[in-house]
């Protein structure tokens, strides 16, 4: 029973860091592509839409 | 021992609260905001906060993550949120649920709505199972299928989701804008008062159903949970000394059975079963702290049955 969870561990273990590199991935890529500018242009304005006006 | 045993709980209640309104404060710091009404333009707002706080709350500083996977997949032409989706998935990855129920500020107002004394309802254990699926296609239709696919002549979007449903959006920043600013208040129309209703009834509905808009509607939360089972921060069960007296099951505000499915996709890591647990078998478990080999603990086993 310890074997399956030593064996469970590595697998979340394993998940854990692949999903750290594909987000440091993803972000890098993202922050390539200037997609920042984009957040920080809709997030500077006040969003109409989001507080039921628009 | 029991009344120390109170006593912890009582004080771990109110560190919790400390940690969420300090958190609430960090995310909307802009206190000038409130004050003359604007909202903060600074560079901080290129970055996506881990929570769901409007980014047109006027004391915002940062960008929320929703909002911004929606402004990024519905711009002119339609772009992958790669930088949007990476900062989500490290958050998963870091902290997981624990986001909701440590650092949300909507959850936090939701917390302090259930201290209401007033009796709790629990809803019939197979609408809440299909319930809880609402949230992700919340997730899947209104945040990422249609601002992704229905676009205008000139090639953008809505962002579906903060335009139609978002309460956290209405509360932080349609209300007081609205209240505070003339032109603003001119605009309105039924798509303010919309959203007031759906906001009134989901404040309400939380009164009586502790954490009513993160078990069945948040997007964010559903997309952390896919991402709670390996995340860094985690609880645990020691199914050895649990002795089953089912405390822990009557605190939850997520109603779920700690012993269970504790880490899983529906827990938020909050800590409550935790504080009331007389075995002290429930342990919240960053890995450095993780139990040696040979204490059995159960792990968010969603099907049911604890692994030891």
């Amino acid at each position: 029973m310890n074997e399956n969870k030593t064996k469970e561990d590595r697998r979340i273990a394993a998940l854990r860091i692949f999903f750290l590199i594909l987000a440091a991935v993803l972000i890098i890529i993202g922050l390539l592509n200037k997609e920042y500018i984009t957040v920080l242009n809709k997030a500077v304005r006040i969003c109409l839409e989001c507080i039921g006006i628009g | 021992m029991h009344r120390d045993r109170v006593r912890s709980s009582v004080s771990r209640q109110k560190v919790r609260t400390v940690i969420q309104l300090c958190s609430a404060v960090l995310f909307n710091g802009f206190l000038s905001g409130l004050k003359n009404v604007r909202i903060f333009t600074g560079k901080t707002k290129s970055f996506c906060v881990p929570v769901l706080n409007c980014y047109s709350c006027p004391a915002a500083l940062g960008s929320c993550p929703i909002g911004s996977l929606q402004a990024v997949l519905g711009s002119a032409g339609g772009r992958f949120p790669f930088y949007v989706l990476g900062s989500l998935m490290l958050f998963g990855v870091l902290l997981g649920r624990l986001i909701c129920g440590l650092l949300c500020p909507f959850g936090l107002i939701q917390d302090l709505l259930s201290r209401i004394p007033v009796k709790k309802v629990s809803l019939p254990e197979k609408a809440d199972r299909h319930l809880r699926y609402v949230k992700y296609i919340l997730l899947a239709v209104f945040v990422i299928a249609l601002p992704a696919f229905i676009r205008d002549d000139s090639g953008s979007s809505l962002p579906w989701f903060c335009k139609f449903i978002c309460p956290a959006g209405t509360l932080e920043g349609g209300i007081p804008l609205v209240l505070f600013n003339k032109d603003l208040r001119s605009l309105i129309g039924p798509l303010f008062w919309w959203k007031v209703l759906l906001l009134a009834a989901i404040l309400t509905a939380a009164v009586f159903i502790p954490r009513f808009f993160c078990r069945y509607m948040c997007p964010l939360g559903a997309f952390y949970s896919l991402f709670n089972r390996f995340s860094l921060v985690r609880m645990s069960v020691n199914t050895e000394s649990c002795i089953s007296c089912g405390k822990c099951r009557e605190v939850c505000p997520m109603s779920i059975d700690p012993v269970h499915q504790i880490s899983g996709a529906e827990c938020i890591l909050c800590g409550r079963c935790r504080d009331v647990c007389p075995a002290s078998s429930i342990s919240l478990d960053p890995p450095a702290f993780r139990t040696k080999p040979g204490r059995p603990h159960a792990e968010g086993t969603e099907g049911g049955s604890a692994t030891s």
